[in-house]
């Protein structure tokens, strides 16, 4: 009983993507490397106009952190 | 429940300084953040402590790595920092001396420093950043730009032999000399970590994508597209030999540690002169 609880929380919470929207300069090299590809450029724009990274099926995320790794800005992170 | 909006590397940055002046998908930020992965690494492990730290940047682009992070940091002129880095690590031995720099500003203007503290094997880790050109004052051609390929200075084509930075190294007696790319930013981690941890003198060459200049130049300005032709480029090997850190850019590059030995470095030597001189 335990341990299925634990598995269907486990099932919910996987990872969180956690954009820093102000630090994004809208290279997209995020959205290349993510593998699952379920990152996509935001329709809306920072205050410096760049369309920042949202991602389309946070519960697809894997937790590889590609993305946190490969960005130039320290704008992505997965928690 | 509320997310604090805090990168896991915020603490070792001047957050107060982003967004950094680097162009959008400049790879001199992931250069950065691997670097201060390696570090974390080490400082949690307890090899490594925080107030031992000292970075020496030049000018450049990728000079300004010392400017972003949360470090004992100086910049010096152009092309000066190993001397100036030199002469700190005599006075604080204890302290990881980390020299970070574009390969205008280690293998040209400072070059010659460069050949001097392989020689001695002098106790400095030297992160030489290779855009392939002079970023910052608009795309001259640089001692690593590839032949024929394009740059403000070389409009029909660079007709110079590119300087391979691992021979030079390998061959002058440096004792870990590595290449990566920020395009392999957990391989280049591990390099890193590595370097962290060696006496004498520690070389990493990162080769790094420059969308706005060299990309200008060679016609690729799209940050992704930069990227990924880079990326296309890097073959991955773990011991290469010598033969195989040939630098052209037509057949692409192996990246991995060429040498990794560990031989007394520069400061064994001062101090056992010391003890000579004053008897214990
Ligand atoms: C003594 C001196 N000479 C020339 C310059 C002009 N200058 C500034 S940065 C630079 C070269 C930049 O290229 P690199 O070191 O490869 O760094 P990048 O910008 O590509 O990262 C030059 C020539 C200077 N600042 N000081
Ligand atoms: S890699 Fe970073 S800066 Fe580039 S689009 Fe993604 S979040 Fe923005
Ligand atoms: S000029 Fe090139 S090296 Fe300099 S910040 Fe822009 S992309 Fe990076």
């Amino acid at each position: 009983m335990e341990k299925r609880s634990l598995q269907i929380s486990m099932a919910r919470a996987r990872h969180k993507i956690v954009v820093i929207s102000e630090r994004c300069k809208e290279c997209g090299i995020c959205i290349t490397v993510c593998p699952v590809k379920i990152l996509d450029k935001s329709s809306l724009r920072n205050s410096r106009g760049f369309r920042y990274p949202v991602a389309s099926d946070e519960n697809r995320c894997i937790g590889c952190r590609l993305c946190e790794y490969s960005c130039p800005d320290l704008a992505i992170y997965i928690l | 429940m509320a997310v604090a909006v805090e990168h896991p590397l915020d603490k070792y940055v001047r957050t107060e300084k982003l967004p950094t002046l680097w162009c959008p998908g400049c790879t001199i930020g992931i250069v950065m953040t691997s670097l201060l992965r390696a570090i974390d690494q080490r400082i949690r492990e307890g090899l490594l402590r925080r107030d031992q730290i000292t970075f020496v940047g030049g000018i450049g682009c990728s000079a300004r790595i010392a400017m972003y992070v949360r470090f004992d940091s100086v910049r010096t002129a152009h092309g000066r920092t190993i001397p100036l880095a030199t002469a700190i690590k005599i006075l604080r031995p204890e302290h990881k001396v980390i020299v970070v720099g574009g390969d205008g500003d280690i293998c040209a203007i400072g070059g010659n420093h460069l050949l001097h503290a392989l020689r001695r094997n002098m106790d400095l880790m030297i992160i030489i950043v290779n855009n392939m050109i002079y970023g910052m004052t608009g795309g001259q051609v640089s001692p690593t730009t590839p032949l024929k390929l394009y740059t403000t200075t070389t409009p029909y084509g660079n007709p110079e032999k590119p300087l391979n930075i691992i021979r030079l190294a390998c061959s002058l007696g440096a004792n870990f000399v590595a290449r990566g790319s920020a395009t392999h930013p957990h391989i280049l981690q591990q390099i890193f970590y590595k370097a962290l941890g060696k006496r004498g003198l520690a070389l990493i060459e990162v080769l790094s994508s420059c969308p706005e200049i060299f990309g200008r130049h060679i016609g690729i300005t799209d940050p992704v597209k930069s990227f990924m032709t880079l990326r296309d480029k890097i073959k991955v090997k773990n011991n290469p030999s010598l033969d195989e850190s040939e630098y052209d850019w037509e057949k692409g590059f192996v990246i991995g540690v060429y040498l990794d030995k560990d031989d007394p470095g520069y400061i064994d030597n001062l101090s056992l002169l010391y003890k000579s001189l004053r008897g214990f």
